[in-house]
């Protein structure tokens, strides 16, 4: 593909300084790792239980390997531009890691995966500290929701593993509250 | 002469002006409703037992004790973001609806970027522009942690702003809150009065003509632009105005707030402005105990 840079293997790789919009399928893959559209739904969907339907209004980005970005609209691909919607996942790793904005944002149509708090615990969370809690269901990434004026509400995403509530809450966003 | 005694005379009470200068603004918070309901939000602040005001012009803007702008649950799920109560006001002037194709053309750090949002509902192109590569990054932050999705983000200067990553189509809005010598923020930061300087005003008024010369070449016919301040000076509102009448096919209009102004000035310093400058909206401190402000709605005739 013209323009795409060159890792040496003749082969397009990501560029880190511009948004290229992701490919609905493997089938129209062209940069090698880059995930599909149809697979971060599937992922969405499989481990959250978030109806496909929730994204139809958005376009999938990446910029920076594996670090995708939702946009709610069209745009030419790729963009130069220095922010597109919001940086919704981490992907190109084992386990695809959805980001804090993702959960507050689309958390509200998740149905599995997800641990409710108790307030002491929720402030545990948000102060990026680590807890032991009973937890029944999968490993790995779970939207965090708490209490907040009569609903539960997504806070953000926490790293379950071996009895014990990992925060993942980036530095900027905790508060000791 | 100070800043204060400058601007004194331009308003219906010089005594009441200064006074109002002096006492410090309590933290204001918007509610985003992207995220959550003014209702809801209301309830949130009760639950964690902080005490609100509501301002009566604005239903989601509350007055919050000094320092709890921040630190707090409803922030933390990013309900609620920052905001002076009178640098609420251009965005509803603006009054995009989604859909719409919008550009904040001085955008960081995002808190006119992400009330245009709320009111587009996340749908339709939002375009946010800032020259300072170093406030990119709290833009992004802001918008990412109220929920913000429609928003693309360019890093360039604004009076030369390209249309090229979006297919060169033009705004239906465009909002010019321009960087300004921001004397109407006194009762944040005092130092501006002593920091004041006539040649500091002078020097960047070109931007503040660049930037809205460049904002009407981008939007459609029939199009608006909103061109806001949070400066008392003419030479960077009328002045500003007078100049982008006469150089690109634009026309002010009318338009209603809900607190209390005085009209645009038509002479100043021995200056005349094209008399339509009357339309644009001066906030003085004293008026609404908020800080000061200048807005003014252009309508693209061509």
């Amino acid at each position: 593909m013209p323009g795409d840079p060159d890792d040496g293997s003749g082969e397009p790789t990501n560029d880190g300084d511009r948004f290229d919009r992701v490919p609905a399928t493997e089938t129209e893959r062209t940069v090698p790792g880059r995930p599909t559209r149809e697979a971060v739904l599937a992922f969405w969907h499989d481990r959250y239980g978030i109806d496909p339907e929730v994204f139809t209004a958005h376009t999938f980005w990446e910029r920076g390997a594996g670090k995708l970005w939702a946009f709610r609209g069209e745009i030419a691909s790729p963009a130069e531009l220095q922010g597109l919607g919001m940086t919704v996942l981490r992907t190109r790793q084992r386990h695809w890691k959805p980001t804090l904005e993702a959960a507050q944002r689309f958390g509200r149509h998740a149905t599995r995966n997800c641990i409710h708090l108790s307030r002491p615990a929720a402030r545990a969370f948000l102060a990026g500290e680590d807890q032991e809690l009973d937890w029944e269901g999968d490993w790995g990434y779970l939207f965090v929701t708490h209490s907040l004026a009569g609903e539960a509400e997504p806070l953000g995403v926490g790293l379950y593993v071996h009895g014990e509530l990992r925060s993942v809450v980036p530095k900027g966003r905790r508060r000791e509250l | 002469m100070s800043m204060l005694e400058r601007y004194g005379p331009l308003t219906d009470d010089p005594g009441a002006f200064r006074a109002a200068c002096a006492r410090p603004l309590p933290p204001v918070v918007r509610v985003n409703t992207l995220k959550t309901t003014v209702d809801r939000a209301r309830q949130a602040l009760d639950e964690v037992g902080i005490a609100h005001d509501r301002a009566d012009w604005h239903p989601g803007l509350f007055r919050l004790p000094a320092d709890q702008a921040g630190g707090n649950w409803p922030y933390s799920h990013g309900w609620l973001h920052g905001q002076e109560e009178v640098s609420a006001v251009p965005a509803r002037v603006l009054d995009p609806d989604p859909g719409d194709r919008v550009w904040d053309a001085c955008a960081a750090p995002g808190s006119k970027t992400t009330q245009l949002a709320a009111l587009m509902d996340d749908a339709g192109v939002l375009v946010g522009t800032d020259a300072n590569i170093g406030r990119i990054a709290p833009l992004r932050s802001n918008a990412e942690r109220l929920g913000v999705t429609n928003l693309a983000i360019t890093n360039e200067d604004a009076r030369s702003h390209s249309l090229n990553p979006f297919d060169g189509a033009g705004y239906d809005h465009a909002l010019v809150d321009a960087p300004c010598s921001c004397e109407g923020t006194v009762r944040k930061n005092p130092d501006v009065i002593d920091e004041w300087t006539l040649e500091r005003t002078r020097g960047v008024t070109g931007v503040q003509k660049g930037i809205l010369k460049r904002a009407v070449e981008t939007t459609r016919e029939g199009g608006t632009v909103v061109y806001s301040t949070c400066t008392f000076a003419p030479e960077e509102n009328e002045a500003v105005l007078d100049f982008v009448l006469g150089e690109r096919p634009c026309r002010l209009v009318a338009f209603d707030i809900p607190l209390t102004h005085s009209p645009g000035i038509t002479e100043w310093q021995g200056d005349s402005f094209d008399p339509t400058v009357r339309r644009a909206k001066r906030i003085y401190p004293h008026q609404n105990d908020t800080g000061g402000f200048f807005c003014a709605k252009l309508e693209v005739t061509g």
